[in-house]
């Protein structure tokens, strides 16, 4: 049912809200809205019951084991949550002048340093929304950084053929047209190809390390050295820094720019789809065209940097200093981990997802690369069961869903058939893994003796399959009355 | 754990990342801390802030928030869902985005709203990016953008957009009435080759918090084939008339709104997260940019919701997609709609209304001060611009600072941006600011300049 179905004439939340309609008359009649916005009428505690049921209807990490490969689905401490709706900070004004702004632009200085020791860059920018954002920033610095030494023929970027489609769709939003660079069946680079592709033409590599395909690019060295030689910059994918915090550095491997998603390797919530954070750090010679604003330390104390200060940065990305909020999040984070806590992330994450590997080949799963070490996540191909029983990846998904357990990520990389991208992350303990290994090997059994059971998944949820077609089709989005 | 993986410690799961390119001790981080003191070390921090009376906005505005908003938004089960990609098992997202998909369309009287973007300036440039997608009968790539529009939604769509050979246009407004006026808008056009101007980007309320004539703007845009971008407060639009009513009964409407849903229970926080609204018109829908909810039915017949039209985003097209968006800002949506639930169109009127009344009070009682004065003539909303011509040569800046010591946050400084307004701040009131507040600072404002042009009669007289 929707909350507008709960709505009935003249009922409202009040006293939340002025109690008298002060006059509008000085406005000109033609200004003012005619009738009221059809908007839901309900009593505080009609809200607050629909949103708490349907809230219910969710599974999250507070309530599932969600093992969703590339999407580092660990624990979010609620420390971080309530230091960071402390009054003094949710009330501040993103225009509050400097001086009032102190306690608050600490922590974002703070936030910038330790960001650039954990990735070894030369200095950050904490101006990006989101992953996809940062992404933007990151490359629309590379290009300005070739513009700005008269380098205009630089029109490529390089993306391997397994990177998240958010490469490829910023590239283009950058004003450069993408070429694809293949993999190896072992997961690495075809660096043969790669030497094929670069040339003058080359602005850039956009790489992710450890790779979509849950290893380690070990050819690291030679790749950043072909592009580098070419006059290419190497950009830096953060989505699977949680793999390696505190073990290596994108710096150190040779990446002149990276973006990290504070909302996986930090431990800032999903929401369901955000708010996140794409904080971009840069080597020494991108440092001019880092996005704005960005925080500054002085013998005042700690102060925005303007256009005035960084005349060549690419600019604003929002109208204040992107998700605060969320920035304070990680702060939190970083503060309670601590430079002991971030290799420890690394490390158990890392054992959680090679011991599962180990567990899914003993129990009969085909991986997508045998014989190497799993990042933080591996993957399995179920092509095989496809071939013989005729259910797919999205099958065992959807039954794992009825065993509570949110499924891994499916169909991505597109490289690989029939493919789950399993991440437990550091959270979890052993008897969830196992717990996990143990739905997946029950699913198989089902797949082989009665593969019905997978295609009427999920038995057990609010809804079973959707209609996405009609949806598609018969568009509905958006509640017009009852008709 | 090791044992069935066969190795004989962690380290070992790292050998194949080369030895020399290891990290050492990240000196730079400090130790961990534990929870109480990390807590203190915050409570210390946050201590630190101003706790002065806001009559700031520019963008960002103070309003009161029901306890129960943030209560329910950060129970677990939203806090901490991924973006509902598994359908069945994130209902209660899905679901949710669906309401506020559809109160979005109810407050803008749009068609079709997504699920939302990062804030009101990139939504504004990502709505930029769609026009010129959906303009097919325009080949200019021009967008007329006039100054009266927030500075740094201007800002941030330049970042966005020059890359893709887009020309923002600066159109000038009218210095008495605070409004871009079509005779303005007109000679732009004129300048342009063959007249071919793909859209207009019009604010309602201005930066300046003025009132445009939307109405006849919509209208001329509209029979000269350029497509019109609303940027609105959504929160006066529970009372001003909303963009897909402006203009012509028939054939009218802006064809894209955009703005930043802060205002509609996302606290000041800073500066975020708050999140873009984006709506458009139903013939644009493939043009949008983001994630979009439909309601659809599951095997059974069920009602149920999903992710649809996913074939514009970019994990599906790839450098094909609308745009390179996929997290946006999912748990500020949720807290806006549970927002606007326990308003609804009342709450949202009264707020709206007392924000209006209120900011009239202030204008009044401040402009009764000597070297105070409004500085344009359009109806404003609750936002205005005061120039100030304190004898003193005191400059805005100057009268802020002093203001602050008095408790008081009394407005963003314009000579930055509008350095033609000379001495000019812009004030805000919400619903939030009492009789007495605004009686504050009528008083700290009469001291400052006072004390100003007593400081300068002194200095003269020496």
């Amino acid at each position: 049912m929707l909350i507008f179905e709960h709505s009935s004439a003249g009922r409202t939340g009040a006293p939340q809200s002025p109690v008298e309609k002060a006059s509008l008359s000085a406005i000109p009649e033609n200004m003012l809205r005619k009738d009221s916005a059809a908007l839901p009428e309900v009593s505080e505690l009609q809200a607050v019951r629909h949103y708490t049921r349907l809230s219910q209807k969710n599974f999250s990490i507070d309530t599932q084991f969600y093992p969703l490969g590339s999407c580092t689905m660990k624990y979010n401490p609620r420390a971080c949550n309530n230091l960071a709706m402390l009054p003094g900070f949710i009330n501040a004004h993103p225009l509050t002048p400097d001086a009032q702004n102190q306690g608050f632009l600490a922590c974002m200085y703070e936030l910038q340093s330790m960001l650039c020791e954990a990735t070894g860059m030369a200095a950050v920018s904490l101006a990006p929304m989101a992953g996809a954002q940062g992404e933007f920033a990151g490359v629309a610095m590379i290009e300005a950084y070739h513009r700005s030494r008269g380098d205009d023929a630089r029109k490529e970027i390089l993306v391997p053929d397994a990177a998240h489609g958010t490469n490829p769709a910023t590239a283009v939003m950058c004003g450069f047209k993408v070429k694809e660079i293949p993999t190896l069946d072992n997961g690495d680079v075809d660096i043969d190809a790669l030497k094929q592709a670069v040339g003058p033409q080359t602005a850039g590599l956009m790489l992710t390390n450890p790779s979509t395909l849950g290893v380690f690019e070990r050819s690291i060295e030679a790749i950043a050295r072909v592009v580098h030689e070419a006059g290419g910059l190497l950009y830096y994918d953060g989505a699977n820094l949680n793999a390696i915090l505190g073990k290596i550095r994108p710096g150190d491997m040779g990446f002149d720019v990276i973006h990290s998603n504070l909302h996986k390797t930090f431990s800032t919530p999903h929401g369901g789809g955000g708010p996140g954070s794409g904080a971009v750090g840069v080597a020494e010679r991108l440092k001019p065209f880092l996005p704005l604003p960005q925080v500054a330390k002085d013998d005042n104390g700690y102060r925005y940097l303007t256009a005035k200060d960084c005349p060549q940065s690419i600019g604003r990305l929002s109208a204040f200093m992107g998700n605060p909020g969320v920035l304070l999040r990680a702060y939190i984070y970083m503060r309670l981990l601590g430079r002991e806590g971030m290799v420890r992330v690394a490390e158990f994450a890392t054992l959680n997802a090679n011991y599962m590997m180990a567990e899914a080949k003993r129990r009969g799963f085909t991986l997508a690369i045998d014989g190497r070490r799993a990042s933080h996540e591996f993957i399995i191909t179920l092509k095989n069961e496809a071939r013989k029983y005729h259910v797919s990846a999205m099958d065992f998904a959807k039954r794992l869903l009825d065993l509570g357990y949110h499924a891994p990520t499916t169909y991505f990389p597109l490289l690989v058939p029939e493919c789950l991208l399993i991440e437990p992350t550091e959270s979890e303990a052993k008897e969830a893994l196992d717990g996990f290994m143990d739905a997946l090997e029950q699913i198989k059994h089902e797949a082989e003796t009665n593969p019905d059971i997978l295609h009427a998944a999920p038995q057990t949820l609010p809804v079973k399959r959707l209609d996405e077609v009609r949806a598609a089709k018969q568009l509905d989005l958006a509640y017009k009355g009852s008709e | 754990m090791l044992d069935s993986i066969g190795v004989a410690s962690i380290d070992d799961l790292f050998d194949e990342i080369p030895a020399h390119l290891r990290a050492g001790v990240l000196e730079a981080v400090p130790a961990g801390m534990n929870e109480m003191d990390v807590s203190r070390l915050m409570r210390q921090r946050a201590a630190q802030n101003s706790t002065a009376i806001c009559f700031l906005g520019a963008g960002a505005y103070e309003h009161h928030i029901p306890a129960a908003v943030w209560e329910i938004t950060t129970r677990g089960e939203y806090y901490s869902a991924y973006t509902p990609y598994q359908a069945e098992a994130s209902q209660g997202t899905l679901q949710l985005t669906y309401e506020y998909q559809s109160m979005m369309t109810a407050l803008t009287a749009m068609d079709v709203s997504n699920a939302s973007m990062y804030d009101g300036a990139s939504s504004l440039a990502e709505a930029i990016l769609m026009a010129v997608r959906a303009n097919r009968k325009s080949k200019s790539r021009m967008i007329l953008m006039p100054t009266t529009v927030n500075p740094a939604y201007r800002k941030t769509a330049h970042t966005i957009v020059d890359g893709q050979k887009i020309e923002l246009i600066d159109v000038p407004y009218d210095r008495t009435a605070g409004t871009v006026t079509l005779e303005q808008l007109k000679q732009q056009v004129e300048g342009t080759p063959g007249g071919d101007v793909t859209a207009l980007v019009l604010q309602q309320p201005n930066f300046f918090g003025c009132l445009e004539d939307v109405d006849v703007i919509t209208d001329w845009a509209h029979e000269n084939n350029i497509l019109v971008i609303a940027v609105i407060n959504p929160l006066t639009m529970a009372v001003l008339k909303p963009p897909g009513n402006w203009g012509d009964e028939q054939n009218g409407g802006a064809d894209i709104a955009c703005g930043d849903g802060q205002p509609l229970g996302a606290p000041l926080s800073a500066g975020g997260p708050y999140y873009g609204l984006l709506c458009c018109k139903q013939s644009l829908v493939r043009q949008m940019p983001g994630r979009i909810v439909g309601r659809t039915v599951d095997l059974d017949g069920k009602e149920g919701f999903v992710l649809t039209l996913q074939a514009r985003e970019q994990h599906i097209r790839r450098s094909k997609a609308t745009s390179n968006i996929c997290t946006n800002q999912g748990l500020v949506v949720t807290a806006s709609t549970i927002y606007m639930a326990i308003q609804g169109a009342q709450g949202l009127e009264n707020t709206a209304a007392a924000c209006f009344a209120n900011n009239n009070t202030l204008v009044e009682k401040l402009s009764a001060i000597d070297g105070v004065k409004k500085a344009f003539s359009a109806t404003h909303f609750h936002e205005s611009v005061l120039q100030l011509e304190a004898s003193s040569g005191m400059t805005a800046a100057d009268v802020l600072k002093a203001l602050i010591e008095k408790g008081v946050l009394g407005g963003f400084d314009m000579s930055h941006d509008y350095p033609e307004l000379g001495e000019a701040i812009l004030v805000c009131t919400t619903e939030m600011r009492s009789a007495e507040d605004i009686d504050v600072y009528a008083k700290a404002m009469r001291d400052v300049l006072a004390s100003g042009d007593a400081a300068a009669s002194l200095a003269e007289s020496a």
